[in-house]
């Protein structure tokens, strides 16, 4: 038993990666094994959720910054090894991504219909590459479950996509490697300062975190260079605009499960990247730079709510809501308060259920209708009225309505971003129109008015398994929205932590706010 | 206790809405009765009228500097410096909020078995009608501002979702959306007024904010409190339908009647007057704020009333009535007397809800005809219903001793009177309360006196037709109203007894504040103290401005009596003064305006920023980069072979490859 909670991690990362090879040695031909094949990825994924709850449990927010640490020698002459631990930030996220799995396997029972072993094999790699990228205390071991990550997405949407999967996926896989590229660079680099300034080349992210990196000559000194290189990877991943291009494409080609473990958790990696390296390891940059990301933060809120308002495809129109939404995370970081921080953390968890439901939701309809066109649809809400109520909680949550997890996510960031920067926090809050502009327009388009057009008067609602695939993340949205404060409990000290590291003042507005008041 | 009063309609609402997500949705078209679920939702409502009753005579008997009562349900945020409680607070201005939500609320539920009965869903609608009260009686209980928030935009919310209620009609579904996205930019105003809120006195907690303004406020820059005052009065202007953002109430009316009274009258859109009078201690602190407010006011008000008579929908009309005395509610807080203007918010919700109801029931025995100049004649028709909407119509024009007389002559004393008023501002809100009793009265005249404008039978089957009356029927199920055929009917007891209920409130409530002598003032003095200030201008200009108003109201009604009971006169006026006819009745052509500077410009912007940017520019570069390679062909070809295992292997060839380059370099 000890032995297991030593390796809990360890064993929490591969298992989803066990079972899919084991999945690829059943002989599945025919109806039943294809039955084994589903039911088999499912179970197995319930698992990986089931073990991690083990983690919520055992893990002390009052204790170690690191908790379940595990360390094994991997390439000792460069100083990399496997260096293993999760904060209370990557135990969320871990949460999000085990919490999605069973969820997006369930969903993806009828939906794929072709090479079903392969699909389930790399929907289950890309659960080990997750989970990995939370849990690696190594920058090159995070690299490598970054790159792990890359692979099964690349096939997800280069096979099972729509008809221009093709050029999706390389659009896709363009923008990330480029991005890869730059961080492997700034991470040997990195090993190597190491090396100049310890005497041996380390990658752990514990010992990066104590080097002195030149920060004079403002954005273009070293320390500013290696920011860039991580942060461009990053951005990317988020995306931040302007380079969100990849993400439209790759959402609407994606099959539906692609496009939601994208969306829910691939997308937090970015902001995962910026919080366990690109702040802590460059501080003085991330100063520098705050401003500058602030800004863009604020046109992606704006920019992608617009562009998210007159596209003619309901799922791009999702993607681009992403971007809007994503931009809220980033802005909330940049804010580099604790308030704007966890409000970021938050908007992560919660644009992965609200965003993960509502392709779901979009992947239901596409399902019987081989169309996503708003133009296609309108008085859905007659015929499908479940699909009415689950479509309207997941616009509520993504409008942030008070009550669901969206408000609480979105008030923390944008008064975070208030006392970093009055000016550009106004902008952002303007995204609180115009996300109900897009959402709710798309909303009475598709569900609205007459049910006018004959295809969509034999439109079935509902049945039980997409019952209960919406059912727990409806639960969540509400769950989330009125009791964050189990998730905040968590995250607090990591994020106090994270604040000492980017600026060792970072108490101060905290003690000036208890100097007033007790003037 | 105090969390019931928000609990049971939260109770109510699951009830009813688990009941129709689960077992009616599903089912598809089964028609459900409107009696039990109405009953379900009624008895929540009524108990939380009853808890409200018990609370309030609780803090009656508390010392007057005591009445307050609090409770923390839970907490709802707190890290770091962050603490918001999941808080209630009842002290003498909530408790009386309370009272009128669920009393005025109670009445409106049981009106609405009655209107209800032939509808498709009316589970659905009790659920939200119920969920609407849980996020009203939030609203004006809740302890701090983020709770407080939490009720404003559920109460958005359920007001989106009611107005767009009959949903098969595009017309009203585009209704809901825009109310809920002109709050929205209200909203815009609250938030960001809560932020600075927060950052200049560290607290969203009312009673804490009233400590920290009473101990700072004089040492902060009198900019900050007026931005503060301005930025959350945007939000009033969204909520209670001020200009420039008024203009999703008149839409509002494509919901359910009794959703009009209810939520469109007597409640939610009050939810700005309440938060003014609630942070009284901030407005006060900036004479510039409270300018905003009272000017903005006065302007509605007026402007509203312009628009009121030239409209012919029965609704329409009581809407921009709805807008013009909100408008006289922020002119009684702009100067000072916020006692007045919640004074205006009670007696307003027993008048307006009661014209509401009344005119629905007007429309229900008129099978769904909204047009006045359709109806006229129908006293001796609905004779129970023409009785209680006289008495509506007595109370609004402000005649003596019915309740509107008293608030309103409040208002326009205080506005005179007050430091922060003006002779402007009185003799604004005198001459919109005479457009308000010629308004008023043309819609009486047109409603219940004169010979009826229609033909049994024929008028309502025409009316089927009418641009108003789709919605109530599923357009698969036909027109069969089900009941009476075409003849024009009294409505059942059950509509009858809540207006009846209402008239007599309407004729009453103005008692609990006689000049000098107001109950009101004195009950809502821990909140909101009646300052000692003498008033600018001599006692006895009160009885004149009495005597001005009420002649005023007097001259209005006389005025629409004689005209609309000849029709054609009313006829060759509109034609003589043809264009001011046609810009009243097309609304001073607000709404083409806002479509033109706002909606289009966005539209086309976004449209430019998808095809220019985002295809134009940044794909552009982004896919020309990649065919520069030529990997990107290979790699085309091997995903369209299809053979995973190929790629994979060469990928992972590649990365080694790419790593082993690195490590060369470096070591």
């Amino acid at each position: 038993m000890e032995w297991f909670d030593s390796h809990l991690l360890t064993g929490l990362t591969f298992l989803p990666l066990v079972f899919g090879v084991l999945l690829l040695l059943i002989p599945a031909k025919g109806t039943q094994g294809k039955a084994i094949l589903k039911y088999g990825a499912l179970i197995a994924t319930l698992v990986v959720f089931a073990a991690s709850l083990q983690l919520w449990n055992g893990f002390n927010a009052a204790g170690d910054e690191f908790q379940f640490r595990e360390a094994a020698s991997w390439i000792p002459s460069l100083g990399v090894n496997y260096l293993v631990g999760i904060d209370g930030i990557s135990l969320l996220l871990i949460l999000l991504t085990t919490f999605m799995m069973p969820i997006v396997i369930l969903a993806s029972f009828t939906t794929v219909e072709t090479r079903e072993k392969e699909y389930y094999f790399l929907l289950l790699m890309l659960q080990t590459g997750m989970i990995g990228a939370f849990t690696a205390l190594d920058t090159f071991l995070f690299y490598v479950f970054w790159e792990a990550m890359l692979i099964p997405m690349y096939f997800l949407i280069g096979i099972w996509g729509g008809k221009d999967r093709i050029y999706a996926a390389m659009k896709f896989f363009l923008y990330t490697m480029v991005g890869s590229l730059l961080m492997l660079t700034a991470i040997f680099y990195l090993a190597y300062q190491h090396k100049l300034q310890f005497g041996s080349f380390s990658t752990a992210v514990v010992d990066l975190y104590k080097l002195k990196i030149d920060a004079t000559g403002g954005y273009f000194s070293t320390q500013g260079i290696l920011f860039i290189a991580f942060a461009l990877s990053f951005a990317i991943k988020v995306p931040l605009f302007p380079l969100h291009t990849w993400l439209p494409d790759a959402h609407v080609q994606a099959p539906t499960a692609g496009s939601v473990i994208l969306a829910g958790v691939l997308l937090k990696m970015g902001g995962y990247g910026f919080i366990r390296f690109a702040f802590p390891l460059f501080p003085q940059a991330v100063q520098q730079y705050q401003i500058f990301f602030m800004l863009l933060s604020a046109i992606a809120i704006i920019y992608g709510a617009w562009v998210a308002t007159i596209q003619p495809d309901i799922k791009k129109l999702v993607a681009y809501s992403s971007v809007s939404h994503m931009g809220y995370v980033v802005l909330g970081l940049f804010s580099m308060n604790a308030i704007g921080a966890t409000g970021a953390v938050y908007q992560m968890l919660n644009h992965g259920i609200s965003t993960g439901g509502l392709f779901l939701l979009v992947g239901m309809i596409y399902e019987r209708r081989h169309t996503r066109e708003i133009s296609e649809f309108g008085g859905i809400t007659k015929v499908m009225p479940l699909f009415a109520i689950s479509l309207m909680i997941m616009t509520l949550s993504s409008v942030a309505l008070p009550g669901t997890n969206g408000f609480i996510g979105e008030f923390l960031i944008l008064l975070g971003a208030w006392k970093a920067n009055m000016g550009i926090a106004a902008i952002s809050t303007l995204g609180v129109i115009f996300g109900a502009v897009y959402m709710l327009w798309m909303f009475q388009r598709v569900m609205f008015g007459p049910l006018k057009n004959p295809e969509n008067k034999k439109l079935t609602d509902l049945g039980l398994r997409e019952v209960l695939v919406m059912l727990p993340l409806i639960v969540a949205v509400f769950v989330m929205g009125v009791a964050p404060n189990a998730f905040f409990g968590k995250m607090e000290p990591s994020i106090q932590k994270l604040l000492t590291r980017v600026q060792p003042v970072a108490a101060a507005p905290v003690a000036m706010l208890q100097e007033r008041k007790g003037n | 206790m105090l969390s019931w009063i928000v609990v049971l309609p939260l109770i109510g609402f699951l009830i009813n809405g688990l009941w129709y997500a689960f077992l009616q949705a599903p089912a598809g078209r089964k028609k459900a009765g409107s009696v039990v679920p109405g009953a379900i939702a009624t008895a929540a409502i009524f108990g939380s009228f009853l808890v409200s009753l018990s609370v309030f005579l609780k803090l009656n008997e508390l010392p007057e500097s005591q009445r307050v009562i609090e409770q923390v349900a839970f907490s709802w945020m707190k890290f770091a410096e962050i603490n918001v409680d999941f808080g209630f607070r009842v002290d003498v201005l909530s408790t009386l909020f309370t009272l009128v939500i669920t009393g005025v609320g109670t009445l409106i539920h049981l009106y609405s078995i009655g209107y209800m009965s032939h509808d498709e869903t009316p589970t659905k609608f009790f659920a939200y009608l119920n969920l609407f009260c849980f996020a009203m009686l939030i609203l004006v209980t809740g302890s701090s501002l983020p709770i407080l928030f939490l009720g404003w935009e559920g109460v958005g919310l359920c007001s989106y979702l009611l107005i767009g209620y009959w949903y098969k009609d595009e017309e009203k579904a585009s209704a809901g959306k825009k109310a809920f996205i002109v709050n929205r930019v209200g909203d815009f105003g609250f938030i960001l007024g809560m932020f600075l809120i927060y950052t200049t006195f560290g607290t969203l907690d009312f009673v804490a904010l009233k400590q920290a303004v009473a101990a700072n406020g004089a040492t902060v820059a009198a900019g900050t409190l007026t931005a503060i005052g301005l930025l959350l009065f945007v939000g009033c202007m969204g909520k209670s339908a001020q200009i420039p953002l008024y203009v999703w109430l008149p839409d509002a009316m494509a919901g359910p009647t009794p959703v009009s009274a209810l939520i469109h009258a007597a409640t939610m859109v009050t939810s700005g007057v309440y938060m003014v009078s609630r942070l009284n201690f901030i407005y006060s602190l900036s004479p510039t704020a409270l300018g905003v407010v009272a000017t903005v006011g006065a302007l509605t008000a007026f402007f509203a009333a312009t628009i009121a008579i030239a409209q012919t929908d029965i609704k329409k009309v009581l809407a921009y009535s709805t807008v013009s005395q909100l408008g006289y509610m922020f002119l009684a807080c702009g100067v000072g007397a916020y006692t007045a203007g919640v004074f205006h918010v009670i007696t307003h919700a027993f008048f307006k809800a009661l014209l509401f109801l009344g005119a629905g029931s007007v429309i229900h025995g008129m099978h769904e005809e909204q047009d006045i100049l359709k109806m006229g004649g129908l006293k001796s028709k609905m004779p129970k219903t023409w009785m209680v909407f006289a008495a509506g119509w007595l109370a609004i024009c402000g005649i003596p001793p019915f309740s509107g007389f008293f608030s309103k002559d409040e208002i326009l004393w205080e506005a005179m009177s007050s430091h922060h008023g003006s002779f402007w501002l009185w003799l604004v809100g005198a001459l919109t309360a005479m457009m308000t009793a010629f308004y008023m009265t043309r819609l009486y005249t047109l409603t219940f006196l004169g010979k009826p404008r229609f033909k049994e039978g024929a008028a309502a089957h025409a009316a089927k037709h009418d641009d108003h009356g789709h919605g109530h029927h599923d357009d698969d199920h036909g027109h069969g109203h089900g009941h009476g055929g075409g003849k024009v009917h009294e409505s059942p007891a059950i509509m009858v007894v809540p207006l009846q209920v209402l008239a007599v409130l309407s004729i009453i409530g103005g008692f609990m504040g006689i000049p000098h002598a107001s109950w009101l003032a004195h009950w809502l003095d821990p909140v909101i103290p009646h300052g000692h200030a003498e008033p600018t201008v001599a006692p006895f200009w009160e009885w004149v401005l009495m005597g001005v108003s009420v002649a005023g109201a007097g001259l209005g009604i006389f005025g629409a009596l004689k005209l609309y009971a000849q029709l054609d006169v009313a006829a060759e006026l509109k034609k003589r003064f043809a264009f001011a006819h046609r810009l009243l009745e097309n609304k001073w052509f607000v709404d083409e305006l806002y479509e033109m500077v706002f909606v289009k410009p966005i539209y086309f912007l976004s449209q430019g920023l998808w095809k220019g940017i985002d295809v134009g520019v940044i794909d552009r570069f982004v896919v020309g980069l990649g065919k520069v390679s030529m990997w990107t062909g290979q790699t085309v070809r091997v995903l369209q072979t299809g053979s995973i295992q190929t790629y994979a292997f060469v990928l992972l060839l590649g990365l080694i490859m790419t790593l082993g380059y690195f490590i060369y370099g470096m070591v």
